[in-house]
């Protein structure tokens, strides 16, 4: 009889679940996010094709090698490279759920975001006072857009900085703020490999055209 | 313009007056000296306000934002898509017929009725909105709906960012319709390629429209493109493998790949173009080292994945009917997905087949003219895989089946028109003719547009629980089929002759009568948009007759006709357990039996308004930036984020329907599939 009952039960197919399988809470997010991030690196290779193509057209005004200053160009990498590792310690304090380092960590990670900000916005200030607007040539437009346009993600990726602080803040390390640090982790380091990019390929090749 | 006033710097466009409330914008700005948009505008007025009446008093209002406008259930936003994608068909076709008039009047030294800017305009719109706001709605609209149910799932992976990304599509759309009564669209073509596209040539706002407009709607794309991607890949019920996965889905997967993959380079493109219009920048203009062909080939690195992102889901919709009306499993099922991941890779490899007059060279045009006629073998492949689905099969012509034949009849004309383009030596000749005209017309409406109808009949009931009415479906697929032909055949006619795209008047008056028989068949098309526009008002009307219970009217093979029609807002009590492509066939022919008891919560996301108040944040500062009202840019602009940032502080966004509910709806099926059996 148990027998007949089993091989029964085995027979007849399974066509649905009689207890609901679990659906944890943001279960795609990490791959959603992904797939953005990989949309945006998009227009950042649209960005860097540009400035390819149009990189050496300098419409006779000022070229790299006339604009660039590589100290300061080194200082602001620096700066942003520093904001990586210091976000990478904020989610190592997170993976500990010690909200007050987490807190201290993004906090330093913000202020190295606005020093390379700060950087940045001098070095286009000085350019434009020297005459290389955006417009005066279609190197320059490529290369204001282009590393604006970087420089826009990062002014984002702050507000967002500190607005996750503010909600740690309110309600901890819960899964949704973990997971939302994680979110702005992967779109900080992302901003920071293409700067290795913007680095490498506008400005230390730029000094050798 | 004089000579001297366009090459006056982009800077000009600043130094006419803009005041600092108003922007650019005057009462000069509404045409009320353009009797055909004051009479146009007066019946969209007045429509508007019936429509707006009848709202308010059957209360209405009320209804329709706590059911649809702030819904998230992927149901509902896809069927507003699809309610888009028809409202906007009436607007692009309408662009259409008057081009058609036009250029059968303009003859013998007639000017025709159409002034040139207005021509103009009329051309730009018809092809944005097709595009856009016609097609993309349809397509993401029947994906919307469709994907979710035959993957077993509840909802997207993001509910939220679906109604957010519907409402952007919409903005857009408001956008572009804005442009007929307030100002005026662009006048440059439907890629808006410079430089006439830039500032020097377009000073007005008809190109900050296009601009804006296809910015809002593009975030929306990007964004439902993730959406589909994760709830494809993440949300899958237990046992369907990626190979076990309904053949439109597949479809779906590669479209909405190809759309996070391009919409990002149109983004990006339009977003250098404003720089160019609105600071002066030089990408894309004449002087300065700009580069305008290096705008032409962005625009088309976008712009050939987008036809395959519209013809892909067509695809599927045509796999499903050509399976489930002859009563077969689709033939060559695994050949099918590698043929469309195959078009899906190829469709980047092809973007210089637009402009091999560009003169890249002998070399540069041959690989991409090679690329692109490889890409009708896995499209060949496809055909033969329907047509081996319908060999001995028991082929029911109902009216999807019919626009199915008549898609694969059609799209094969196309299609081999296409592979005679791709001959760069052929293009030299054909470029930009009435040729292409006719060939790329050949290949949306006998693809898109049928698929798209076919996957309205076909998904119709599933969505209402009642089938669409026969008789008009047939009458309108017969004006739609004959009307094409009538209207397109001419234009290959044309296009060999020479006649190129775009003119509002001839000399030759022999080529009048084609002009005239083209005219004839947008004629025959426009019965048609009528026919099935009847077909829903006499569906509705007689929805008892049409009425079908057991939520499987065709006897189908996927699982979106396992559960009722319309589906409940969970879709599926409970999750379904899959063992075969073919799933809910399975499940019929081994004894599969509807669980009756045992229901439990389900949990599902919560409605919220802040998608629209987002969109339409969007649209205020598209406005603002189209007519330089700067202060109404940063208002909205700050609005916007702060909308967004204040819905990421609310955490709790679910709900569960208790257990109670689910019993009624289930208990209410079962008593009318039971009744349904028993009589």
């Amino acid at each position: 009889m148990t027998i007949a009952v089993t091989s029964d039960s085995a027979a007849a197919p399974i066509f649905y679940e009689v207890d609901e399988h679990a659906h944890p809470d943001g279960g795609s997010t990490s791959l959603g996010f992904w797939i953005y991030l990989m949309s945006d690196c998009l227009i950042f290779a649209m960005l860097f094709a540009t400035y390819g193509v149009l990189g050496g057209n300098y419409a006779a005004g000022p070229a790299p090698k006339d604009l660039f200053d590589l100290n300061l160009v080194a200082l602001n990498t620096t700066m942003l490279l520093f904001s990586s590792i210091t976000y990478g310690f904020a989610m190592l304090a997170m993976a500990r759920g010690r909200i007050g380092q987490v807190q201290v960590w993004l906090a330093v990670t913000a202020l190295f975001g606005l020093a390379f900000l700060s950087i940045e916005l001098f070095e286009f200030a000085h350019m434009i006072h020297e005459g290389a607007t955006p417009q005066r040539s279609a190197f320059l437009s490529a290369f204001f857009t282009l590393v604006g346009t970087h420089g826009l993600h990062v002014t984002f990726g702050l507000i967002w900085l500190v607005t996750l602080m503010v909600q740690v803040g309110q309600r901890g390390l819960i899964p949704a703020n973990r997971r939302r640090l994680m979110c702005l982790s992967m779109f900080w380091h992302f901003l920071d490999v293409v700067w290795i990019g913007v680095f490498t390929f506008v400005y230390l090749m730029g000094m050798l055209r | 313009m004089s000579a001297s006033a366009v090459s006056q710097s982009a800077m000009s466009a600043f130094s006419t007056p803009v005041s600092p409330i108003f922007g650019r914008l005057t009462l000069e700005s509404f045409p009320f000296h353009e009797p055909i948009l004051v009479a146009t505008f007066a019946v969209v007025a007045l429509g508007g306000l019936v429509v707006f009446g009848a709202l308010t008093y059957f209360r209405l209002w009320g209804y329709l934002w706590k059911e649809w406008f702030t819904s998230v259930d992927h149901k509902k936003i896809g069927i507003m898509y699809m309610v888009l994608g028809i409202i906007m068909l009436l607007r692009g076709f309408a662009d259409a017929i008057m081009m058609r008039l036009q250029q059968a009047l303009a003859f013998g030294g007639s000017d025709g009725y159409l002034p040139a800017h207005h021509y103009d305009q009329v051309f730009t719109a018809h092809g944005v909105i097709m595009i856009f706001f016609v097609a993309m709605p349809l397509v993401t609209g029947l994906m919307n709906y469709v994907v979710p149910l035959q993957i077993g799932a509840r909802d997207v992976s993001f509910p939220f960012l679906n109604n957010f990304s519907f409402w952007m599509t919409v903005g857009g759309a408001i956008l572009v319709m804005m442009s007929l009564f307030v100002g005026e669209f662009a006048k440059t073509g439907w890629l808006a390629y410079p430089p006439l596209s830039g500032i020097s040539y377009s000073p007005d706002v008809g190109v900050d429209y296009y601009i804006w407009a296809l910015q809002v709607a593009g975030v929306g794309t990007t964004l439902s493109g993730i959406n589909l991607i994760c709830t494809i890949v993440k949300m899958r019920a237990p046992g369907m493998t990626l190979m076990k996965m309904p053949i439109f889905t597949w479809t779906s997967l590669c479209t909405n790949a190809l759309i996070v993959a391009s919409f990002p380079i149109l983004t990006a493109v339009l977003a250098l173009l404003a720089l160019d219009r609105y600071f002066g920048m030089n990408f894309f203009t004449n002087d300065f080292g700009g580069s305008p062909m290096l705008y032409v080939n962005l625009i088309w690195i976008w712009g050939h994945p987008e036809v395959y992102i519209l013809i892909l889901p067509a695809f599927g919709v045509f796999s499903e009917v050509a399976s489930t009306f002859s009563g077969k499993r689709l033939f060559g099922y695994t050949s099918m997905v590698y043929a469309t991941v195959v078009i899906t890779i190829l469709s980047y490899l092809v973007w210089l087949h637009h402009f091999f007059t560009m003169g890249s060279g002998a070399s540069v045009n041959s690989f991409f003219g090679i690329t692109t006629m490889i890409i009708s073998i896995p499209t060949g492949a496809k055909i033969f895989n329907w047509l081996f689905t319908m060999y001995r099969g028991r082929i029911k012509f109902e009216l999807p089946m019919m626009y199915t034949v008549a898609f694969m009849l059609t799209f094969v004309i196309g299609g081999m028109t296409g592979v005679l383009l791709a001959v760069p030596p052929a293009d030299f000749v054909l470029h930009n003719s009435l040729f292409l005209i006719a060939h790329f017309h050949n290949v949306i409406i006998g693809g898109v547009v049928f698929g798209m109808f076919a996957g309205i009949a076909y998904w119709w009931p599933k969505a209402f629980g009642f089938k669409l009415d026969p008789f008009w479906g047939k009458m309108s697929f017969w004006f739609w089929v004959v009307g094409f032909y009538f209207a397109f055949m001419p234009l290959y006619v044309l296009g060999l002759m020479g006649v190129t795209r775009r003119l509002r008047v001839f000399d030759d008056p022999s080529l009048q009568i084609w002009f005239i028989i083209a005219a004839f068949g947008a004629f025959l098309i426009l019965l048609g948009i009528l026919s099935f526009l009847v077909q829903i008002a006499v569906s509705i009307k007689n929805r008892e007759q049409l009425r079908d219970v057991t939520g499987d009217p065709w006897n189908g093979r996927t699982l979106e006709w396992a559960t009722s029609s319309p589906p409940p807002d969970y879709n599926f009590a409970f999750t379904p357990v899959i063992h075969d492509g073919d799933a809910w066939w399975d499940m019929k022919q081994r004894g599969y039996k509807r669980p009756l008891e045992g229901f439990k919560p389900i949990h599902m996301p919560r409605n919220t308004p802040t998608g629209i108040l987002l969109a339409a944040c969007a649209v205020a500062l598209g406005f603002a930036l189209i007519w330089y009202i700067w202060w109404l840019a940063a208002v909205s602009f700050v609005a916007l984020l702060g909308i967004a940032i204040t819905h990421t502080f609310n955490y709790n966004r679910d709900f569960s329907i208790p257990a109670e509910d689910v019993i009624r709806a289930e208990d209410a099926r079962t008593r009318v599939l039971a009744a349904q059996v028993t009589p």
